[in-house]
């Protein structure tokens, strides 16, 4: 008889591992998939995870598009993996990154068609504000009245994408645009455009703030007190108040740091990549990014990896569509497998196998 | 499948008998869906055109698809990879891919571009549209002849022109049929979602209205007719025909297939330009399904009238006199609308309720 048994302590050889085991429990599965669509699998596979970084064709197109489609991921997930960690689960991203684009683009529309250097940190600003401000909104309401944040903010994302089609008919529409709903372009106002720093290299300021949220959480979790407080707290909630952690303030620390990066990755995008405010700007990064965070087992740097094989999935995904003729469904449920692989072999890090009979426990 | 092969044989003969066979490699040609090629209207009617041109090409083309883009940076992603893999002809089926497609052709001058329902033109871009009012002129006829309650609901997607100018037009011809007739409006703030197209059926339905009008593109409102009972509807985008020949009465269907087979065309000989076309039932763009015997015969006949007139040109839908909203004037007395006014409409004809959210 085989029967699990709880390890002491999680397994730090399977943390590892498991995310490695997913993806290959993925690429079996979904080869599977493939051949009972009538593809060749081994074709489908490469083509996901082999041409966008190196066939000739592409490669050199696809691989900065890893840095654009990672960076919002990598954004977002840093600041949820923080508040996971600690037990608040944020699970409105996408409303914060809808709203902090709407705010980003809002300052920087306001001032055109001035032209200054100030214009850009200000639309910034203004994004990680409007981000930080709408996650606020189920953390007082969580401190002040007990209510649910996972489901305050869910709900809340579908507020902001009705505000977000209300801007883009209304109060952002571009006054030259005959009537058709979206913004200016930001992409064509140089001081609001969040444009390539180094062109074909993908990096635009949304991809640098990536790199610079993972070292801050990196160095938050394992070098300062709050980072210890944040573990403690979703570790053990009671030692964590008994080491005179607040839980107030960690709850309004977990969901602001979340949703500030949560706006300002939709400030990122709104102004470069994407170039407008429109009816459906957001395509379900912040929703995404909380895979990428268990994907990266909650670490930053497990983060950082994680987004980028999740942009490969979408990109050579993409490929993959319309070289072989894949269904984009086909595509969707490859990535959902990831996921239910990876929480499927998660097991493994805090059980082990046994076979026999054991002591009743 | 043979007769596919049978047409692809032709046009390889016709092909070498007219000496074009200098290309060895078939035309490759692209094309980006916003929604699924399944949801039975309007990437479904994008997908029948371009089987229709592999049908009427052969060999001689190559498509490929990508369903399901959202409009924005990823649009952009997919035309470029398309581009890298070397379509020379992309269609870009969705008024969102508008600054996408701008940007992308322009890093590949070499391509040919077609964006529907755009305004944005360049050297190697055109644009494509058609006039579905004209087929909402027909439908509003129909709803005003067939309503008992006198309440007509409309479940509109997103207040743009293109479905302001739908909504203007059906309740214009709906009033000349039945002068009391009323409009309900409910903005679903989507072009494709089963679930809350069905729920603003219902309510409409509720309501009272028992007609239904949708530009929206899924089945779903059709279904919530039919289980209502005593309700009319009209398949928008395609044909609709499982739910005829009652509660779907009628039809708009998009027919894509012959613009994209002359533009295909075109790349083919050489000749293509970039081209702004705004075709309607007259070119055969927008087709109206078959009018069921639901509809009583002379409410029919009428109907079928209107369409020929309309079709050769001889009544625009928007003639006047016609009053806006507030009262003042729009068309005087015999007046007919122009493209430009109509392509940014933003108003309400007089009559109409409730305002255009923005």
């Amino acid at each position: 008889m085989i029967r699990l048994e709880k390890r002491p302590e999680p397994s730090r050889f399977w943390t590892a591992a498991t995310p490695i085991l997913a993806v290959v429990l993925t690429m079996i599965a979904g080869g599977i998939m493939f051949a009972l669509l009538g593809k060749d699998p081994v074709a489908a596979i490469r083509t996901i995870f082999w041409d966008p970084l190196f066939d000739p064709q592409f490669a050199a197109y696809s691989r900065p598009q890893l840095l654009v489609k990672a960076g919002p991921l990598i954004l977002i997930a840093t600041g949820l993996a923080l508040g996971f960690r600690a037990g608040v689960w944020n699970i409105g991203a996408e409303g914060q990154y809808i709203i902090g684009a709407i705010c980003g683009a809002a300052v920087g529309l306001a001032f055109y068609p001035m032209e200054s250097w100030i214009i850009f940190p200000l639309m910034v600003l203004a994004g990680a504000l409007g981000g930080w401000a709408w996650a606020m909104i189920p953390g007082v309401l969580r401190t002040r009245f007990n209510t649910n944040e996972i489901l305050v903010s869910l709900l809340l994302v579908y507020v902001a994408e009705q505000l977000l089609a209300s801007m883009a008919l209304g109060a952002l529409r571009n006054p030259e645009g005959g009537g058709f709903p979206g913004s200016r372009n930001l992409q064509q106002y140089p001081s609001a455009a969040n444009l390539e720093l180094i062109p074909g290299t993908g990096m635009h300021w949304g991809v640098v703030a990536a790199f610079i949220a993972v070292i801050f959480a990196y160095v938050l979790l394992n070098r300062h007190m709050t980072g210890f407080h944040i573990r403690l707290a979703g570790q053990s909630p009671r030692a964590a108040r008994f080491a005179g952690v607040n839980p107030t303030r960690l709850i309004l620390l977990c969901l602001g740091i979340s949703g500030a990066l949560a706006g300002a990755a939709g400030l990122f995008e709104v102004s470069g990549p994407a170039g407008q405010i429109s009816i459906d700007f957001n395509v379900g990064y912040g929703f995404t990014a909380i895979i990428v965070a268990f994907l990266g087992r909650l670490h930053p740097v497990g983060i950082l990896l994680a987004g980028l094989l999740m942009a490969l999935t979408y990109i050579g995904g993409e490929l993959a569509q319309f070289m072989l003729g894949l269904p984009s469904a086909s595509i969707q449920a490859f990535q959902g497998m990831l996921l239910f692989f990876l929480l499927a072999v998660d097991v493994l890090t805090n059980y082990r196998f046994r076979i026999g009979k054991g002591a009743i426990t | 499948m043979k007769r596919r092969t049978l047409l692809g044989a032709t046009a390889a003969l016709a092909a070498l008998a007219t000496g074009a066979f200098a290309q060895d490699k078939p035309l490759k040609v692209g094309f980006v869906y916003v929604g699924p090629v399944g949801d039975g209207g309007w990437t479904y009617e994008h997908d029948q055109a371009r089987l229709k041109l592999i049908e009427h090409f052969g060999d001689k083309v190559e498509t490929v698809f990508q369903e399901n883009v959202p409009e924005g940076a990823d649009a952009e992603r997919v035309m470029t990879q398309m581009a890298l893999s070397g379509a020379k002809l992309i269609f870009s089926t969705s008024f969102g891919y508008m600054d996408p497609t701008i940007n992308v052709a322009a890093k590949f001058p070499d391509v040919k571009f077609e964006h529907a329902t755009g305004y944005k033109t360049a050297d190697n871009v055109g644009v494509y549209s058609a006039r579905f009012y004209e087929g909402r002129a027909i439908q509003g006829h129909i709803a005003g002849k067939m309503t008992k309650t006198n309440k007509v609901g409309y479940i509109a997607s997103f207040p743009i022109p293109e479905v302001i100018r739908g909504i203007n037009s059906a309740f214009i011809h709906a009033k000349k049929a039945n002068p009391d007739v009323q409009f309900n409006v409910i903005w679903a703030y989507t072009w494709f979602d089963p679930a809350k197209e069905a729920d603003a059926a219902k309510a409409l339905i509720e309501q009272g209205n028992d007609v239904i009008l949708q530009h929206t593109d899924s089945t779903a409102p059709q279904a919530a007719a039919q289980a209502a009972g005593d309700v009319i509807t009209f398949g928008q985008a395609s044909d609709m025909a499982e739910y005829a020949p009652k509660p779907r009465v009628s039809s708009i269907i998009d027919n894509w297939a012959p613009y994209y087979i002359a533009r295909t065309q075109a790349v083919l000989d050489g000749t293509w330009e970039s081209d702004n076309t705004w075709d309607g039932i007259g070119a055969g763009m927008v087709g109206i399904g078959d009018i069921t015997d639901a509809v009583p015969a002379d409410v029919k006949e009428e109907a079928l009238a209107l369409k020929d007139s309309i079709a050769d040109g001889s009544y625009h839908p928007f003639t006047g006199p016609l009053k806006k909203q507030d009262g003042s004037d729009w068309l005087a007395e015999g007046e007919t609308a122009d493209d430009g006014t109509l392509a940014g409409m933003n108003f309400y004809v007089e009559g109409l309720t409730g305002e255009i959210p923005n």
